[in-house]
């Protein structure tokens, strides 16, 4: 299976790649337009910040590249964020794939912010989480998150409730760490793979 | 609902695992990469792997640890213990950790954890914090691995690290560590209260209830612990059992 990564200036790319090299698959690691429209699947991961982000991808025109792509693509936590139509980090125009707008969490008091740890997910609502069980814990690290929307396939509380997943058309996107979430990511990962 | 999370600590000299581990069903407990995985098929929620070598090739030693340990682990982990510049960090979140723990050289030059913060995002980095309570009830900062006093109280160092972009503090009482009497309650709670990132308590842990009284009355987001996992005086599953029987939400 060709499966691509892609490779821009955001962080955590070795330990997707590594999470799929664990599941049998050696993804590349590019950011060649022809290699990614070539490849079976794409994944967009990502953690760091959404306007220094979105301006690399501008300049490389793999804003439109990615968007455009007709394959499975999946986007982990930054690169999920960066699929919706705006980011309020840095007030940042995104790629609008999903609907969804990525807003801050507000301080309530109690709860920290960023989110940082294990969280359940629940109301599944795509082949992404075949054969898991609701509630199952994936980890998180955020301090920003999608709200909920029409793109919902599962959801995370957290100071409130919010979207643990997104889907539209090709389109599959986490806010949490699949290659970081045990054997509960794994199957996540799996499950993309299998779409 | 977020799960209060168990994390191991392992210590590392020249690449192996050190602190007399005993362990009947590993083929190599001096095994980092072994053990780690070892304890996240158990259900470990973290991992640490503390670095206490001292040698000019430590870098790269380490760098090459932390992508041995991203290649097999399949949960998070953070890599401290000597880290003192951009570069260091950069280094090691390029070959797969997860977070990096920064501890003297972040109190000597608190701008560095602004600098870290910025570059690569509160989320990946802790400021470890080594405590001792002294003889006029005051906790303060220790530095070189609680060798070297230090004036400064731990409650304005965490205040002031926190607003400076640190995503966690890793708090040690130097008084608890290795009792295993419990930890420290009340400067975990204390520190827990005035920031709020979370706060990782550590030191003291004995029994299964000195872990559900330090995210209790401690209000601690993660608690640590070494030595009792390693000789298995507490196995995990049995531990995050017991905590979810006690009510708290924990990853089973």
């Amino acid at each position: 299976m060709n499966v691509a990564i892609v490779k821009y200036n955001a962080g955590n790319i070795l330990s997707v790649t590594y999470a799929l090299e664990r599941l049998g698959v050696s993804p590349v690691v590019t950011d060649d337009i022809e290699l990614l429209q070539k490849a079976d699947h794409v994944i967009f991961p990502g953690v760091g910040e959404a306007s220094t982000a979105m301006r690399y991808l501008n300049e490389r025109n793999l804003d439109s590249v990615i968007k455009n792509l007709e394959q499975p693509v999946l986007g982990i936590c930054l690169g999920m964020q960066l699929l919706c139509s705006y980011s309020e980090e840095n007030d940042t125009t995104c790629l609008s794939v999903f609907d969804e707008r990525v807003v801050s969490f507000l301080p309530n008091g109690t709860d920290k912010i960023p989110q940082v740890g294990w969280n359940t997910i629940s109301n599944y609502s795509s082949d992404l989480f075949k054969g898991l069980t609701q509630n199952a814990y994936c980890y998180f690290v955020h301090g920003y998150y999608a709200a909920l929307g029409p793109d919902t396939v599962a959801t995370t509380n957290y100071i409130l409730p919010y979207s643990a997943a997104l889907q539209k058309n090709n389109f599959y996107g986490v806010q949490f760490h699949p290659e970081k979430s045990a054997t509960v990511g794994e199957k996540i990962l799996q499950n993309f793979l299998d779409i | 609902m977020l799960a209060k999370r168990i994390i191991a600590c392992l210590d590392i000299k020249n690449g192996r695992t050190v602190k007399g581990i005993n362990f009947e069903n590993i083929r190599d407990a001096g095994d980092p990469v072994e053990l780690g995985g070892f304890y996240a098929a158990a259900g470990i929620d973290e991992l640490v792997f503390l670095d206490i070598t001292a040698t000019n090739e430590k870098r790269k030693t380490l760098a090459d640890l932390a992508k041995k340990i991203a290649a097999v682990i399949n949960i998070p982990f953070t890599v401290g213990g000597g880290v003192a510049s951009v570069e260091d960090v950069r280094v090691l979140l390029q070959n797969g950790a997860d977070k990096i723990a920064v501890n003297s050289a972040a109190f000597k030059n608190p701008s560095l954890v602004a600098s870290l913060a910025k570059e690569f995002g509160s989320q990946c980095i802790v400021v470890a914090i080594d405590t001792k309570q002294e003889a006029d009830g005051e906790w303060y900062v220790y530095l070189n691995g609680g060798t070297v006093p230090t004036s400064t109280t731990c409650l304005s160092w965490a205040k002031q690290a926190a607003s400076l972009g640190a995503g966690e503090i890793l708090l040690t009482s130097m008084n608890h560590d290795g009792t295993k009497a419990g930890f420290a309650l009340d400067i975990t709670a204390t520190i827990a209260k005035a920031v709020s990132i979370p706060v990782i308590a550590s030191g003291g842990g004995g029994t299964m209830a000195h872990f559900e009284d330090v995210f209790k009355a401690g209000a601690a987001d993660a608690a640590l612990a070494a030595s009792i996992f390693h000789f298995k005086e507490i196995e995990v599953p049995a531990l995050k059992s017991f905590l979810l029987n006690k009510g708290l939400p924990i990853r089973l």
